[in-house]
């Protein structure tokens, strides 16, 4: 027995992705599109007619990676001139961060003018999250719970989830919010003791995504609190929520 | 009429139509038989009238019996109900009764599935019953047991970890449970609703994928196979089988996941870290092919943006022989180890019995006994082609359930060796096609054989090949009650344990 376990441990070896923030997703990923400055009118017509969830707009031509539910219609639509690169940094405190403009290749990142003085004093060295799933499809709430395991290793940095929101510095959001859950996500987060951070992880959270105008759904809570932090994806990657986590409460 | 396609499509006017008390004794006619299953009941309102379709598939003879009944309703039906006699069809009432307000005299458990708690399901009912039905206000109506030291525990909806949410109340009799009951309805987010209102045909695969995030290939499989129906499509020979790599691909990446994830809950941290890991390495693998880890945008109808190709065909063989040594070397360290079998077995048992009178399909069927695999009793795509046979333990325990996602992994692994070998994938890309012309006055029905069970879509068109109804069914839907039985008599620590063992799924039982 004792041989075995020696077997599968050295079968298993190092698992954890070493260096979080310089380690990179391989090429395939949908992450931050870039949009071709020459993009024709007839390609930009057909990505806004083919996108399902109105994140592509003409008049300058935009798309919203808040609203994008990452299918790549667009891309195939538009002939390419819509790409989305590996590029998983897609994490921002300002929602403009996430409209794509053509032409434009510019990473994603914190505006540090607009973070909170003390997300950085109170969190800067240790932040315990409780996760609220309204209506989320457990994807990303699957991607949370990696973020965590044994290849991510979010522990690494003091970043961990709670049970009790009375243990937790910030609520880490994800789905439409259903009706159903708008109280109870009301409850979770006034039992939060202050100051306390609100992120949005996924594209259901930040805008409803596909769920957008269900008569089942209540857009309440992130129109009455400001979101910290906007984790875009379908469903976020953990490496894009970590980074997120990590440059929102500055880390290095 | 009798039906031996899956998925199937029959004129509206071709659908048996029996009086209630016909349709009544036809359906307990069928239900006697053990080797039948219901796989939908539901009502679509059409004019003035509520006209229900119940399908019913015998696993055996490889067929589907599909009848249905018509109620004018105003005024409010009023209807014998058909739990009395087969508790499996309680949800199936208790949703129509939500719904459209129909009374079923004689249901034992006649409470909200979905719409609790909230004014927007009242106003929903009140819209389109023009009543509320005196079981659906709010509170919800507990069960409740009194007695000297009975008491009730309640969790949720919010969880302790990161999970969906939904409400569980035990009523205890010191550590021993007697009775739970779960609550759920919390993530609904009008589904159904929606595939009527987002009509294009992205936007339709978009929701399908969405339905239940963990099951993304087999929600979108059933729903690709469903409009393909609807519009005479059949497709590739390729394509189907990429559609099943899709589809295997997905329950193994699962049942790593939840083998890693039953040995978090016993404390055995070896077994976990070794399978998380390779879950990640299975997980990966699909995107690779697609670009997003849980298969989102693989499966559409008509056709496929990621065509297989033989670089990734190379990447994948390699990848599942490291993944099947690898799982095969700790699921026989898990196995053999005492500490692992005595929190494993006897825990949270089922009977064949049970599993069959609530109507329990896939995984949660199998593992205590009941054969019942649509890959098996009612082939799709490239099942078609192939004589499946699934994997049926009768412990019904914990261990069952962990051992059956063992087995499953590994025929699934083979599965797609076989599938992939000798075959030419070198074709014309064929894109999804989203323009689809449907057929008229019609009523569909599709069904695949998802990781955790028989998922089903159906969808009603009208004159002019509008979809004017929706339905689906996860199968989370039945199974729900087998997790309730599964606890009773247990201690109550080990729910935890009991609830990772069917791993149930929350946005697709709530829609």
């Amino acid at each position: 027995m004792a041989l075995s376990i020696i077997r599968i441990f050295r079968r298993h070896g190092r698992q954890y992705v070493k260096d979080l923030r310089k380690s990179f997703i391989a090429e395939g990923f949908r992450g931050r599109p870039v949009i071709s400055s020459d993009i024709t009118p007839d390609e930009e017509k057909s990505a806004v007619n083919v996108c399902p969830v109105g994140a592509i707009i003409s008049g300058p031509f935009t798309l919203d990676l808040g609203r994008c539910e990452f299918c790549m219609e667009c891309s195939f639509a538009s002939a390419g001139k819509i790409r989305f690169t590996n590029d998983h940094r897609l994490a921002t405190n300002n929602r403009e961060n996430l409209i794509i403009k053509a032409g434009e290749d510019i990473p994603i990142t914190i505006d540090q003018a607009k973070v909170r003085k003390e997300i950085r004093s109170y969190f800067g060295h240790a932040l315990k999250l409780r996760q609220v799933s309204a209506g989320g499809d457990n994807s990303a709430e699957m991607e949370l719970n990696a973020a965590g395991n044994v290849n991510f290793d979010m522990g690494r940095y003091g970043i961990e989830f709670v049970a009790s929101p009375r243990h937790a510095d910030g609520i880490v959001l994800t789905g439409p919010i259903s009706g159903n859950m708008a109280e109870a996500l009301q409850i979770c987060y006034d039992a939060i003791p202050t100051p306390k951070i609100v992120v949005l992880a996924g594209t259901a959270a930040i805008s409803g995504g596909i769920f957008e105008n269900s008569r089942q759904t209540n857009r309440n809570f992130p129109e009455t609190f400001r979101p910290d932090l906007y984790v875009p994806g379908n469903p976020p990657h953990p490496l894009t929520f970590i980074n997120g986590i990590l440059d929102l409460t500055g880390r290095k | 009429m009798t039906i031996n396609t899956n998925p199937f499509i029959v004129p509206l006017a071709d659908i048996p139509l029996f009086d209630y008390p016909e349709f009544f004794a036809k359906v307990n006619e069928l239900m006697a038989d053990e080797g039948c299953h219901c796989v939908t009941y539901h009502a679509v309102p059409l004019g003035a009238a509520l006209r229900f379709f119940c399908c019913i598939a015998t696993d055996h003879k490889k067929d589907f019996v599909l009848l249905s009944h018509e109620q004018a309703a105003p005024p409010i039906p009023v209807l014998d109900s058909l739990t009395v006699s087969h508790p499996s069809f309680h949800l199936y009432e208790r949703e129509i009764s939500e719904l459209y307000g129909v009374e079923f005299t004689g249901h034992p458990w006649l409470k909200p599935v979905r719409l609790h708690n909230q004014e927007a399901g009242s106003r929903k009912q009140k819209a389109e019953s023009g009543i509320i039905h005196p079981a659906f206000r709010i509170p919800y109506p507990f069960f409740s047991i009194e007695g000297e030291g009975i008491h009730e525990v309640g969790v949720g909806p919010i969880h302790a970890g990161i999970i969906e949410p939904g409400y569980f109340r035990f009523s205890c009799n010191g550590e021993k449970v007697l009775h739970l009951e779960i609550q759920l309805g919390f993530q609904h987010r009008g589904m159904e609703a929606l595939f009527l209102e987002k009509n294009t045909g992205i936007q339709r695969a978009v929701l399908a994928e969405s339905i239940a995030g963990d099951t993304a290939a087999g929600h979108s499989l059933t729903h690709a196979q469903l409009l393909e129906t609807l519009a005479g499509i059949t497709p590739v020979k390729a394509l189907q089988i990429e559609r099943i790599i899709a589809l295997e691909l997905e329950r193994i990446a699962v049942h790593i996941g939840d083998t890693a994830a039953l040995c978090t809950d016993i404390g055995y941290q070896f077994g976990q870290v070794v399978n998380e890991a390779l879950r990640t390495i299975v997980i990966n693998t699909t995107q690779s092919w697609c670009g997003n880890r849980f298969g989102k945008g693989l499966v559409r109808t008509g056709g496929s943006h990621y065509p297989l190709g033989g670089g990734f065909i190379k990447l994948l063989l390699l990848n599942l022989k490291e993944v099947e040594e690898r799982y095969l070397q700790i699921t026989h360290e898990m196995f053999t180890n005492p500490s692992v079998l005595s929190r494993f077995e006897g825990i949270g048992k089922v009977s064949a019995r049970q599993a069959g009178m609530i109507g329990a399909v896939g995984m949660a069927a199998r593992s205590s006994g009941v054969k019942r695999d649509i890959r098996w009793s009612h082939p799709f795509q490239a099942f078609t082609d192939i004589v499946y046979e699934p994997v049926t333990l009768h412990q019904g325990d914990v261990w069952a359930r962990a051992m059956l996602r063992k087995q499953e992994v590994e025929k699934s692994i083979l599965l797609i060796r076989d599938l992939l070998t000798g075959k030419d994938f070198e074709r014309e890309p064929a894109r999804p096609v989203y323009e689809l012309n449907l057929r008229p006055s019609s009523f569909a029905l599709s069904l695949a054989e998802g990781w955790r069970g028989e998922i089903m879509h159906s969808a009603v068109t009208d004159p002019h090949g509008k979809i004017i109804h929706y339905k689906i069914k996860d199968p989370s839907f039945h199974n729900w009650m087998a997790l309730a039985l599964a606890v009773r008599n247990q201690e109550i620590s080990d729910f935890p344990l009991c609830n990772k063992s069917y791993n149930l799924s929350y946005c697709g039982h709530d829609l």
